[in-house]
């Protein structure tokens, strides 16, 4: 995971902080979710969280977190107790057996963690809002 | 019988009924249900959960009965009409006839992504976008960006080889034919279409496109050429697996049918070729 840069840390870090204790994040939870966050990891029975995120990108916030409820939103669990939001509005994510994510508005091109989910979802909205889930 | 052409030879009679059909539907409000429900098995089907239209070894059943419901409305509109089958690895471009404006329109424009000509171009008043995850109420395209290349026929071919229909934990992970053909593990030929077509056919709404139908029948036509490639290899599992629907299992929503009552296509429908 070249890519857990000074960076990136930062960035989990200003998340937690932003996040003002609304999730805990322990030092086992980003160990985990480094080694969870590429393809060739882990498999299925890992439920270690990926790292919270929040940055502005393309001028849209995008945001991600330990779900509230323990992961059981809409009854599914669909990301496995993380949500996504871009502007605040929940992204329907999944996570896939290899560790990789998609989201609704991608599903059919997996990516290696949330944020770039969420990164993906801006570069496809084109600037457009996001319908809360379920949609309809 | 219905028999379901290669969309490369329709007569322009074929593609007039077929687009004229499809128009009714959405005008009657019957195809945005289809929509609906795909989009409600795409986000409900996990890896770790209960699956049944994607992810899963009923991805084939599923999609072949879904099909299959969407076929008997269009037939309720217009008995002659038949879905036809995209073979994207033979018409790989932009350029096909499928993509004419006598059919399904072309690429999005590259500002916004809509879709400008053709019978489902939004100006045309006659495709609005009902269900969708997003504010965008006009249908989009990007061919060839999102991934450049359509697979190959040497690359279908590779995954036709496969004689295992499926393999343990059943899902994205998985090895064998069904996971290789949905795309999820290897050289990936029905996620890869999805994406290159992109626009909403790359979201959880993707029946929002037309294209979606004809992405499908061939994916459905793969696995029968796969039966026949291989006649000793049968739907797997076979029973007693745990959130994946076994080969006499109901599947969701319709609950009265299972894999087993829908290997043979032939009961409903044959294709123009081999």
């Amino acid at each position: 995971m070249p890519e857990l840069s000074r960076r990136r840390a930062l960035t989990a870090a200003a998340a937690l902080a932003a996040a003002a204790g609304a999730t805990t994040v322990t030092a086992a939870g980003s160990a985990s979710a480094v080694t969870t966050a590429g393809p060739a990891a882990a498999g299925a029975h890992d439920h270690g969280l990926p790292e919270p995120f929040d940055e502005v990108y393309k001028g849209r916030r995008i945001q991600g977190r330990a779900a509230a409820g323990g992961g059981h939103h809409h009854g599914g669990g669909h990301g496995d107790g993380y949500a996504v939001f871009v502007d605040g509005v929940e992204l329907h994510v999944m996570r896939n057996a290899d560790g990789t994510w998609i989201s609704v508005v991608s599903h059919y091109a997996p990516v290696a963690d949330p944020r770039a989910a969420a990164r993906a979802a801006v570069d496809e909205l084109q600037g457009a809002r996001l319908v809360p889930f379920p949609a309809n | 019988m219905t028999v379901r052409k290669n969309q490369a030879s329709l007569t322009a009679d074929e593609k007039r009924r077929f687009v004229a059909a499809v128009l009714e539907l959405k005008r009657s409000g019957r195809y945005d249900a289809f929509v609906t429900t795909h989009n409600a098995f795409i986000v409900g089907d996990t890896d770790n959960g209960e699956r049944t239209g994607h992810r899963s070894p009923s991805f084939l059943p599923w999609h072949r009965r879904f099909l299959l419901e969407f076929e008997r409305a269009l037939q309720s509109v217009d008995p002659s009409v038949a879905l036809p089958y995209w073979n994207w690895s033979a018409d790989r471009s932009a350029r096909a006839s499928l993509w004419a404006p006598d059919f399904l329109g072309g690429t999005g424009r590259s500002l916004d992504g809509r879709v400008m000509d053709g019978p489902f171009a939004a100006a045309t008043g006659n495709w609005p976008l009902n269900v969708r995850v997003d504010g965008r109420t006009y249908l989009r395209r990007s061919l060839g960006t999102g991934v450049r290349e359509l697979p190959t026929p040497a690359e279908v071919d590779s995954v036709l080889a496969m004689a295992t229909y499926d393999m343990a934990p059943w899902n994205s992970g998985s090895d064998g034919f069904r996971n290789h053909l949905e795309g999820w593990r290897g050289v990936n030929l029905h996620n890869r279409v999805h994406v290159w077509v992109g626009g909403q056919m790359a979201t959880g709404v993707s029946p929002n496109d037309p294209v979606f139908w004809l992405h499908h029948a061939y994916i459905d036509k793969l696995w029968a050429q796969w039966q026949r490639r291989h006649p000793a290899s049968g739907y797997l599992p076979t029973g007693g697996t745990p959130d994946v629907v076994d080969r006499d299992e109901r599947m969701k929503p319709w609950n009265d049918t299972s894999p087993a009552d829908l290997l043979d296509h032939t009961a409903h429908y044959t294709f123009d070729t081999d």
